[in-house]
């Protein structure tokens, strides 16, 4: 019921014009808060336009690129969808895909290995928490190329560290990042070692937000440590954790600076290791044909969407909101 | 230190400007008496060389100077390329075999046929294998600088514990199988030969050698038995266990293999002749002699050119300094450095005396069975196939003739793309 009448009426008839001034418009249709709201417009501004133009404009060119020849030097012609008939017909991408997926895989192993060590670190009466924490983390904050370097020493096939622990063992001397059949899981091993300390502390906080009471209630039935973890920490971490999968599968789908580093190109088993992303490299940059390379991005871009999709069609199935 | 330059570029310029502003040497586009040209470059241990050959041409024209673009070689072909897109790039810049075609069929070098005839420009004193590689459809897009040709070195000191007689020039492939097998030793771990997957040094000089080529008239050559046999050459090596096999190869380089005396003879390049000089045990007992016969003695040639950007807005004064460099004065300067054989003939003598313990003379005497360095419009696409298909026969898992076979049939492909 319109409180006065005759006023609705007349604007309604078009008798009486409403204030047309800016001020007046705002506050009749956002309200007094207004002010607050452009401020904060103002404050995301440059985040916003940072992410617009070096985030949404290149995606969107390198879609235009995708249906493009693309001269070395300009000249850009139309092509229409050749570069994706060729991408897909390449055994090279799809070995690249499924490598690719492989690295998720071995990159999902890091999940359970951070709950592990995180639900250890979380002991009640541990000394040196600190320490440990800073160790694992540490890795995840050193660049990449170092840590493929020294990896690469490590895996070493003439004088690595790898083979002369082993050889301890009788086992004799391997060429961990060189032979084809190994070099996927040595690469993945040095991302999985990387990133542990990352997640780590995804899941120290979402332990630490579980409530002491569920433990206490717990060990009064007689819960031991074991059916503690799986009964009440797991459960209520399945939201961290839920969040690190899409996180580390995303990661992983976008492998790249390890095998830069890790694999020259003359190592004979560059074939067996190359991801999307590695592939994208030596097309766009290596071979000049960033057309192709840009519609194999965006395919890159359509699988982690996929991926991701099915993650969160998934997550209702076993991720608990407590 | 490039903004020092450039204050004083703008320094010097500025009572030029004032006083000659109707100077004759207007045909630059600047024409206020003075031209900064921009020469990019990407060896850092060439700076010091090309410094000094710059500051011989400024003397010569001193309404010129050249200002040297540094971009290391992980990203100077991309930062160039952009450049060029932008157009930005420099006016004059170092140019390898690889990208030559690319970059002169898409136009974007300057053909200097017209300013050679005009200017007599001595390129005959340069490698005709070398020239050949910076010509393209008939015309002379870059002159050589500098020049490299594989020879064989090999440890003389290992050698001699094996008791086998150091190579010479009368040597053939089967001399090299059977001092390859004497020298090998499992128990120290020396290998007689470092059959290394490496085109420039080891299975290109091989292919040419057995009689075979890598491209010919616009096709692979990978297929032909004469390649094949030149490729096996290297298989054959790692497959008796006289080199090591490629894979512990991608992992520390057959050069420094070589380096730290665990293999005895290795192919390499005349531009690491320095490199050795400089680790005592290989300059004490390290020797070089000419690549040993197959069906033929073959080398391959590989050189630096500079090359003038088409979009340069100073094209006359660029030239100046490309024909500056190309003529004597410039090679000896550049000779006297020591880095790089200078491709101008009659200047090597410097780089020869610098290092008297070897007998560098063979990499002049292999000039004569150079091959040069096969391109194409888009090298780069089939020189990644190459190892990507050969690192298994390499490696020591045979298969040396399906690989080489695969490879020409991609390599096919990829050059009929190129066509387009």
């Amino acid at each position: 019921m319109a409180v006065f009448p005759s006023t609705a009426a007349a604007e309604a008839e078009g008798r009486i014009r409403k204030p047309r001034t800016r001020a007046g418009r705002d506050d009749a249709t956002r309200g007094p808060n207004s002010r607050t709201q452009k401020a904060a417009y103002v404050f995301i501004a440059p985040i916003g336009l940072g992410f617009l133009v070096f985030y949404i404009w290149p995606m969107i060119q390198t879609f235009g690129y995708s249906f493009t020849d693309f001269g070395p030097f300009g000249g850009n012609t139309w092509i229409g969808g050749d570069n994706y008939a060729r991408v897909l017909q390449d055994v090279t991408v799809w070995r690249a895909i499924g490598n690719t997926l492989l690295y998720g895989a071995i990159g999902l192993v890091t999940l359970p290995l951070s709950i592990a060590v995180a639900a250890l670190l979380n002991r009640r009466g541990l000394r040196g928490v600190g320490v440990y924490r800073a160790l694992y983390f540490i890795p995840f904050v050193t660049l990449p190329v170092a840590v493929g370097l020294v990896w690469n020493w490590l895996y070493n096939g003439n004088f690595g560290l790898l083979n002369e622990v082993l050889s301890w063992f009788g086992m004799s001397r391997h060429f961990w990042a060189s032979d084809p059949s190994s070099a996927l899981w040595a690469i993945g091993l040095v991302a999985v070692w990387q990133s542990v300390g990352y997640y780590l502390i995804i899941f120290i906080a979402g332990i630490k937000g579980i409530p002491q009471d569920y433990y206490e209630a717990a060990e009064l039935d007689g819960a031991g440590p074991v059916r503690r973890f799986f009964t009440i920490t797991l459960p209520l971490l399945s939201p961290s954790i839920f969040f690190a999968a899409v996180i580390c599968v995303i990661n992983s789908l976008q492998m790249f600076d390890l095998i830069y580093v890790m694999m020259s190109p003359t190592n004979p088993a560059l074939g067996s290791t190359q991801s999307v992303v590695s592939l994208f490299y030596q097309w766009a940059f290596q071979q000049n044909n960033q057309g192709a390379a840009a519609a194999l991005a965006f395919l890159l871009m359509l699988l982690t969407a996929a991926l991701t999709f099915l993650q969160f069609r998934l997550q209702k199935r076993w991720v608990h909101y407590a | 230190m490039r903004r020092r330059t450039f204050l004083a570029a703008a320094l010097a310029t500025t009572p030029l400007a004032a006083g000659c502003s109707t100077d004759s040497g207007s045909t630059t586009a600047g024409s206020r008496g003075r031209t900064t040209l921009a020469y990019g470059i990407w060896d850092p241990a060439q700076v010091p060389g090309m410094q000094q050959i710059i500051k011989a041409f400024e003397r010569a024209n001193p309404d010129i100077s050249v200002e040297i673009q540094l971009t290391p070689w992980s990203s100077y072909w991309t930062t160039l390329r952009t450049a060029m897109r932008g157009g930005t790039a420099p006016d004059v810049f170092w140019m390898n075999a690889v990208n030559i075609q690319l970059y002169a069929s898409n136009g974007v070098l300057e053909p200097l046929s017209s300013h050679i005839r005009q200017d007599r420009t001595p390129v005959g004193r340069h490698p005709k294998a070398l020239r050949d590689i910076y010509a393209y459809d008939g015309r002379q897009y870059g002159l050589p600088k500098d020049f490299d040709t594989v020879g064989l070195w090999y440890n003389k000191a290992l050698f001699d514990k094996a008791g086998v007689p150091y190579p010479d020039e009368s040597w053939t492939w089967d001399d090299v199988r059977d001092a390859a097998h004497e020298l090998t030793d499992p128990r120290t771990r020396v290998y007689g030969i470092a059959a290394e997957m490496d085109r420039q040094t080891k299975f290109y000089p091989t292919i040419f050698g057995a009689g075979g080529q890598v491209l010919r008239e616009g096709r692979s050559g990978f297929a032909d038995e004469r390649a094949i046999e030149g490729l096996r050459f290297w298989t054959d090596l790692v497959d008796r266990g006289w080199s090591p096999p490629q894979s512990a190869m991608s992992e520390v380089r057959a050069r420094n293999l070589y380096l730290s005396e665990q293999v005895a003879m290795n192919y390499d390049l005349s531009a690491m002749a320095s490199f050795m000089y400089g680790t005592p045990a290989i300059k004490d007992h390290g020797g070089v002699a000419v690549l040993p016969k197959g069906r033929e003695r073959a080398t391959v040639i590989h050189g630096l050119a500079n090359v003038i950007s088409a979009k340069s807005r100073k094209k006359q004064a660029a030239w100046k300094f490309v024909d500056f460099m190309a003529r004597h004065e410039a090679a000896e300067i550049q000779a006297k450095g020591g880095v790089t054989i200078s491709s101008y003939a009659g200047t090597q003598d410097a780089w020869l005396k610098s290092m008297p313990e070897f007998d560098l003379q063979v990499f002049i005497d292999m000039l004569d069975d150079a091959a040069p360095y096969p391109s194409s419009r888009n090298t780069a696409v089939w020189e990644d196939l190459e190892y990507l298909l050969l690192g298994a026969p390499f490696s020591g898992k045979g298969g040396v003739e399906r690989a080489a076979r695969t490879l020409a049939e991609q390599m096919d492909r990829a050059l009929d793309e190129e066509e387009n």
